[in-house]
Parts: structure tokens; C-alpha cells; sequence
């Protein structure tokens, strides 16, 4: 459904900070797949999902999606198809703007925003119902701007966001990393949730290994700009961190270095 | 009982100054973009309207074209800004230069008189009661439409764009077009100011918009300070940065009145106007124990539970 192919780009060309983040880089995702991304410091596990996401375009090769090429179409019309949760818990949501009217827009991803009422009073009641089931007792603060909420009631909210209207693909870019360990383990249960219920295809990124293993049906290990571990079903099932590292320096001729994969 | 007798005065100025920082206030405070193209495009508005009135175009249908060409203006400062990637600041300054020999060519002259005794005005300062109501119902008129616009779809988009264009882009906003647009209906608004102070005062002057901007930032702020705690709703907001306006203009009467030199008043003006950025700024610094992180917009940061 997504398919990356020879995707390259390189950060700052011709200068002395010149970075090569994604090399020669392929990939292909299944329909219903939940993938995880774990990689060093500098491996281009964001990069690879801000490529998707459009934020910028690739230096050559192509993205397509469900068969359509979108390496051309810019980040705002990409949203359709996708739906995204950023590791900075103040990007996925705007602060100054109640909790229901940013679910308003995120119900409205990809559609024409016309002159009607940015929120109908039906939808209020679905808001409701869906923040209920967060079990973070937001359902009695539809009003409330988001900026008062906590940082992990903030990525809950997004994840809510991500995930309305069903979107193709799910991109994660860390979205647990800025969260104390209590409340990661709380998003992440929503995510799981979210993504079994909807069967979205999914792309997380994580810098925490056994998250990495633990959630998804198939994981990708990326090492300068390229994917060189890609397990999936039952090998996947029997991963443990060991191996992992195994593979990785197996794989790549050098010691895994993540100044927090190991402590997670 | 001098002064009470410039009271009317201020308030019909301070109102229209308020309509000005309306304008303001949707770019500085909705869209996050601080727009110089205002002390241009107040002017464009007063010149239009000035000259369609005495060319005998009635007086409403020439304010409503000073509101397009305010417009225009706008969009010349939203293209410079997200089309050509000028820094908004700068793309305002530019814009405010062409639009002074645009201001020039519409008037012919550096000032033009447009009297009510010879003309037919909506707005005089020999009619002061009367000003008073006309200018309260173009606000009124005017914070209906703002208030409906922007409970709209549209409208929370071009809130959402201003508030965080991650997010907005993540949600399939056309950021570009949005700030665009909120540009585009700024000045328009600033335009219509200035027709209608051209209007009261009887007379286009080329210099008229120096420095407008600083007054509109002076009523948003009084605004917001003085009127922001009693509700968040929009509408009320808008009716604080009018007041700021009133607020702004009273103390400004009062001052001359005192015997202030009139010369000093641009300078404290923009003194004040400093110290009120300040306070916020200084208060984040000093009294908040969370400090502000990367990518995140700087309101709301503090209050963050």
C-alpha cells in the first residue's frame, strides 16, 4: 500500500554539515501492516516518516501510495491519506484552541473547509464518546483549550486526531518519547487500541527496543539512511533485545549507539 | 470643562482606531504575523475613499472600494510573504513603501480636503453625536461578521494556522493560502479605518497611516489587558481591542490636554507599546518553572498542567 522506492536526501548538500539522512532507501508496506522503526542517533527513522508525510521533498525516487505517486503533492494534501503523531506533545494539536474544535478540524482532514460551522452539534456527542474511551476523563472537557492538558493527554487527543476517518496510513514519530515511562505505557496502550479497532497501517517510530518488540507485526532496524533489519511474523515474535543488537552489529559491522534505546 | 469637551472627540477617534486594531489584532493575535503593511494600506483606504467622494460616488460605495483596495494590498503582502519567502516584517515594509507611491498617485497630492460641508460624509467631527453612532454601528456590524466568520470551518483553519502550522499542514490546511487570506482581510478592515478617519477629519493626508501600526498594537493590547479576563469569547475580545482604542485615545486627549508637546506623543507611544510586549516576555522568563520548548508556540506553554 505505501511504497517507497530508491528514496534519497541529503540535508545541507555542499556544506561542512552535509548529511546523507535517507540513502538509496526502498520500502514496502502491506496493507494492515504495523510496522516499528528503531535506529541509532542519525539513522533517519524521522526522516523516513517526514518523507512520507511531505514535509519536504526527497532529492530523487519515488512515494506512492495505494498505487498513486504523492512525491510531488505537497504536505497539506498528503493529509488525506495520513495521520500523524509528532514526538513534541505541542505539535500534533493547537494550544490555543479547545479540546472539540481540534477535533472539528481533525474530522475535516482533507476535505474543503467551507463556510459552514466549524463543529455541528452531532458531532459534539461522537467526541464525547471517543474521549471517553481514552479513559482520561476528557469527555467533560470538550471546551477546555488543549494547552492546559498534559503532555500525554495532549498525545492521546492527537492520536484521537490521527486516527479519525480511518487515514491509509498512521505515521508515530516517537509520539511516547517525550512522556514519562507511566504514560508512554498508557499512549502506547491507546495506539494498539486505535490501530487493531481501525486495522490501520502503521509506521512507528521508537527509540525503545522493547517497545519496538512488543507492538507491530513487523520491524525495520535503520542504520545510515537504509533499512538493514526487516523481521516480520513469527521471527519477529521471538525477538529479544539480544538478538537484536546481534543483528545489528551483524548487519551493520559497528555496536549499536542510541543514548537511550538501551535505558528504555 | 475643556476637557470634557474633547471627550466625544476621543471617542469617536478611538473607536476608529479601534476598527483599525481589529485588523490588527487578526494578524498579530490569530495569524501570529506582525503586519507593517498597515501604516500603507490605512492610507490606500483614507485616499480611495477620499477620492471617490468628491469625483460624487456615494460614500458608502466608496468605502467599500477603499476595503478592496485594502485587500489588495493585503495579498501583495500575503504573496511577498509565503510565494516569494519574504520574512513577514519584511514583506509588510515593502508592500508599505509601494503602497506610498500608490497613495501619492491615488490622491495627486500630498493631501486632498474632503469637507462635510461640500461633500456627503457618513462621518464628521461637526456632527460628533452622530459620528459616535454611525462609527458604533460599522463595529458592530463589523465584530457580527468577524465573530460568524470565524466559527466557521474556514475560520478555525485560519485560527489553526496561526496557532501551529505543524499541526495545521497534519490536518490538511493550506497554511499558505490561510495566512494569505487573514491578510487579505486585515487590511481591508485597516483600510476601512482609514476611510473613515479620512472622513471625520475632513481631509486625505499621505502621512496620516505613520506609525498606525503602533497604535493598533497599543488598543490590542490595552484591550486584552483590560477586558481579557472577564471571557474568552471572541466577540468580547473584539470589544476589548475596540475599547483599547477609546482607552488609548482618552489618555492621548489627556496628555495634550496637560500640555504634553504634542511632538513627544509618537515616542512615549511607542514606549508604552514596548514595555506591554515586554511584561509577557518577562514574566515567562522570570516567574515560570517550565521553560519553553523547541517547536512549540510560546503562549499556553506556562499554563501547561
Amino acid at each position: 500500500m505505501l511504497e517507497l522506492s530508491h528514496v534519497t536526501k541529503t540535508f545541507n548538500p555542499g556544506t561542512i554539515n552535509e548529511k546523507v539522512a535517507l540513502n538509496d532507501l526502498s520500502l514496502t508496506l502491506n496493507d494492515g501492516d504495523f510496522v516499528t522503526v528503531i535506529g541509532g542517533n542519525g539513522a533517519g527513522k524521522s526522516t523516513l516518516l517526514n518523507a512520507v508525510a511531505g514535509v519536504w521533498k526527497p532529492d530523487c525516487g519515488t512515494i506512492t501510495i495505494d498505487g498513486a505517486d504523492i512525491t510531488d503533492i505537497p504536505e497539506y494534501k498528503r493529509a488525506k491519506f495520513l495521520g500523524r503523531v509528532f514526538q513534541d506533545p505541542m505539535m500534533g494539536t493547537a494550544a490555543d484552541m479547545q479540546i472539540e474544535e481540534n477535533l472539528a478540524l481533525a474530522a475535516r482532514r482533507g476535505k474543503r473547509h467551507t463556510l459552514r460551522w466549524a463543529i455541528k452539534k452531532s458531532e459534539r456527542e461522537e467526541f464525547r464518546k471517543a474521549l471517553a474511551e481514552l479513559g482520561l476523563g476528557l469527555e467533560t472537557r470538550l471546551t477546555t483549550k488543549v494547552g492546559l492538558l498534559s503532555g500525554g493527554q495532549r498525545q492521546a487527543v492527537t492520536l484521537l486526531m490521527a486516527t479519525m476517518n480511518r487515514p491509509k496510513l498512521l505515521l508515530l514519530d516517537e509520539h511516547t518519547a517525550a512522556l514519562d515511562p507511566k504514560t508512554a505505557q498508557k499512549v502506547l496502550e491507546i495506539t494498539d487500541k486505535f490501530v487493531d479497532e481501525g486495522k490501520l497501517t502503521t509506521l512507528m517510530v521508537t527509540h525503545n527496543m522493547k517497545d519496538a518488540i512488543a507492538h507491530g507485526n513487523r520491524l525495520i532496524m535503520m542504520n545510515e539512511g537504509r533499512v538493514i533489519i526487516d523481521v516480520s511474523g513469527e521471527e519477529k515474535k521471538k525477538l529479544t533485545v539480544e538478538t537484536l543488537l546481534e543483528l545489528f552489529s551483524k548487519s551493520s559491522g559497528t555496536e549499536f549507539s542510541n543514548d537511550r534505546a538501551l535505558l528504555g | 470643562m475643556g476637557f470634557l469637551n474633547t471627550l466625544p472627540g476621543a471617542i469617536v477617534q478611538g473607536l476608529i482606531w479601534g476598527i483599525l486594531a481589529i485588523g490588527v489584532y487578526i494578524t498579530y493575535k490569530i495569524l501570529d504575523i506582525a503586519d507593517l503593511t498597515v501604516d500603507g494600506s490605512m492610507v490606500t483606504g483614507a485616499c480611495v475613499c477620499a477620492v471617490l467622494v468628491v469625483a460624487g460616488v456615494n460614500v458608502w460605495i466608496a468605502m467599500l472600494a477603499a476595503i478592496i483596495a485594502g485587500m489588495i494590498a493585503g495579498l501583495l503582502t500575503g504573496i511577498f510573504h509565503t510565494f516569494m519567502g519574504i520574512p513577514a516584517i519584511l514583506a509588510g515594509i515593502l508592500t508599505q513603501l509601494i503602497l506610498w507611491s500608490v497613495n501619492l498617485k491615488i490622491l495627486g497630492k500630498a493631501n486632498i480636503g474632503v469637507s462635510a460641508r461640500t461633500y456627503a460624509v457618513a462621518v464628521t467631527q461637526l456632527y460628533k453625536g452622530q459620528a459616535i453612532l454611525v462609527v458604533l454601528g460599522i463595529c458592530a456590524v463589523l465584530i457580527g461578521i468577524l465573530y460568524w466568520f470565524f466559527g466557521t470551518e474556514l475560520g478555525a483553519s485560519l485560527r489553526a494556522t496561526g496557532c501551529n502550522q505543524s499541526m495545521s499542514r497534519a490536518q490538511g490546511i493550506n497554511t499558505n493560502a490561510n495566512k494569505i487570506l487573514g491578510l487579505v482581510i486585515s487590511n481591508g478592515i485597516v483600510a476601512l479605518s482609514g476611510a473613515v478617519l479620512m472622513q471625520y477629519q475632513g481631509a486625505a493626508d499621505i502621512n496620516m497611516g505613520r506609525g498606525a501600526i503602533v497604535v493598533g498594537l497599543a488598543a490590542v493590547i490595552i484591550g486584552e489587558a483590560i477586558f481579557g479576563k472577564i471571557s474568552s469569547n471572541f466577540a468580547v475580545r473584539l470589544v476589548g481591542v475596540l475599547g483599547g482604542g477609546v482607552i488609548y485615545y482618552i489618555v492621548y486627549q489627556t496628555v495634550i490636554f496637560l500640555g504634553l508637546d504634542t511632538d513627544l506623543l509618537k515616542m512615549l507611544s511607542a514606549i508604552v507599546v514596548a514595555i506591554f510586549l515586554a511584561v509577557p516576555y518577562w514574566k515567562r522568563k522570570h516567574f515560570s518553572k517550565i521553560k519553553p520548548k523547541s517547536g512549540a508556540k510560546k503562549d499556553g506553554v506556562t499554563d501547561n498542567a
